[in-house]
């Protein structure tokens, strides 16, 4: 093609605006309300100042480069965070508008409203069945029959029932990758949390198995609120509600994904979406 | 980011810049032919034709390839669904200037028929709002194309001026009014040829703001009118 001699002008990225306020995701309940949170390990100050609504029944991402705090706020968000040792945190932490940190929290209560799924399926090395009937027997259900309701809702709910139905006792070690994690996701979902939490629940995954996974979230957020941390940026458009961009320890923008994903407000979001750094 | 979508987005615009010359060569051609009745020059016009259909599948299917490959997001996204917009106006913008050289050519059998100053001052308007449409897409500037989608609405006037002139000749010369029709058809195709340039400019508006600006023009104009 010929080659017009005319200089296109086109910025690096296109200026900062406004910041924005997911206003459209303002209609629906706070799952999680954090506000001026602060953490530090040891003397290493790993996240500053985050504030960041979290709606209930909507997706919200996490996504930032290695090192930027994300996977460290959503420990926060069911108190991980405190099985390592000289770490501290500031700030308020509101589940349903009630602080989940302070002594009178029963922190294992915390973890069975706030379930998490991490980046490496991690069943344990017991049947299919057990795996799932762990938490609620640990919670003390006795009860054989709704032991066995608990396990088929949940496998249900996790997508993996019509592939395991048959095989209840076989070892969870036998199942492929992609069923592994489904099997974690229906552990977690045994324990009738109202939020999940995933580390990066499909970067080990196939493509297939990763659209699965990303199918069951978009069916989960029905009922339960889902928090995910993902390094990729087209899963983060493709399944969440809500994005938030995190760097260097900061919250440097969060919005409805769509607008996020088309225009960001935030020189630093758009050169990291646009793959520019990080 | 990855260089070669940077690549493959430079060179898609300056594909999009190559056809943009050529269709406002076409307008600027075929409204010379109209206004000086120039009928041997509408040939041109028409030859042109084939070449900018064939470039608009090139391009189109150019922005297919990078979203399918790169999935885009932020300013690469809006800059490759702004080339395959502008791509369609400038298709079309070439149809109304094959067009407007059929006019051309009917009129210019047509000698006693007068053809208003004012055709040629809202042809020059609407070829003006498709360069200066170019330009806002060139510098990057949404203000500059703002102004464009402001000045769709003096076409309209003119165009409303015309179409009086128009009747007037059919209400008093019966042996013009074939010639008349051909008239009235020649100011409809330059009405939508600045309505063209307004859909580009407002592309070069989401471009750079990520704003639809469309059927936003009444505020535009209200702005123009207030300030």
């Amino acid at each position: 093609m010929d080659d017009p001699q005319i200089g296109i002008r086109r910025p690096e990225v296109s200026s900062n605006k406004p910041g924005r306020t997911a206003s459209e995701l303002a209609q629906y309940p706070k799952k999680f309300a954090t506000k001026g949170v602060n953490f530090w390990y040891g003397s290493h100050h790993a996240l500053h100042d985050i504030s960041l609504i979290i709606p209930q029944n909507c997706v919200t991402a996490l996504i930032g480069p290695s090192g930027c705090g994300k996977s460290t706020y959503l420990r926060c968000l069911n108190r991980m965070n405190d099985m390592i040792e000289h770490t501290r945190v500031e700030g308020e932490i509101l589940l349903d508008g009630q602080e989940i940190r302070g002594p009178k929290v029963d922190v294992v209560e915390l973890r069975k409203r706030v379930g998490m799924v991490f980046q490496k399926s991690n069943p344990f090395p017991k049947s299919i069945f057990e795996n799932i009937a762990y938490g609620p027997r640990v919670a003390g259900l006795r009860s054989r029959a709704r032991l066995e309701e608990i396990v088929e809702s949940s496998l249900k709910h996790a997508a993996l029932w019509d592939e395991v139905k048959d095989r209840l006792n076989d070892s969870a070690l036998a199942l492929s990758g992609g069923q592994q994690q489904r099997l974690c996701i229906a552990r977690a979902l045994a324990t009738d949390p109202d939020v999940l939490l995933m580390d990066e629940p499909a970067s080990a995954l196939d493509p297939t198995s990763t659209s699965r996974i990303e199918d069951l979230i978009f069916e989960l957020k029905d009922d339960y609120t889902i928090v995910i941390v993902t390094h990729n940026m087209q899963q983060a458009a493709r399944v969440s509600d809500q994005t938030a961009f995190f760097y260097e320890g900061r919250l440097i923008e969060a919005g409805p994904t769509t607008e996020v994903f088309t225009n960001p407000t935030k020189q630093e979001t758009e050169d990291y979406i646009t793959g520019r750094f990080g | 980011m990855s260089r070669h979508l940077e690549r493959d987005l430079q060179n898609l615009e300056r594909a999009l810049l190559t056809q943009a010359s050529v269709v406002e060569g076409m307008i600027r051609t075929a409204t010379r032919a109209l206004c000086e009745r120039q009928a041997d020059l509408v040939w041109e016009v028409l030859q042109q034709e084939q070449l900018v259909n064939a470039r608009e599948v090139t391009i189109e299917e150019e922005c297919l390839k990078i979203l399918a490959l790169n999935q885009p997001v932020a300013i690469d996204l809006r800059r490759t669904a702004a080339v395959l917009k502008i791509n369609g106006d400038l298709e079309r913008i070439a149809d109304l200037a094959v067009n407007l050289g059929e006019r051309a050519r009917s009129l210019a059998e047509q000698p006693d028929f007068y053809v208003s100053e004012n055709l040629e001052k809202m042809a020059n308007m609407a070829v003006e709002m498709v360069r200066e449409a170019l330009d806002a897409f060139v510098e990057f500037d949404a203000n500059a194309a703002a102004d464009v989608c402001r000045r769709d609405n003096e076409v309209d006037q003119l165009n409303l001026q015309l179409i009086e002139e128009v009747h007037e000749v059919m209400r008093t010369r019966s042996d013009l009014v074939e010639a008349a029709l051909h008239f009235f058809s020649a100011t409809r195709h330059i009405e939508r040829i600045a309505d063209h340039a307004t859909n580009i400019a407002e592309d070069v508006i989401y471009l750079v703001d990520g704003e639809i600006a469309r059927h936003r023009h009444e505020d535009l104009r209200q702005d123009s009118s207030a300030g």
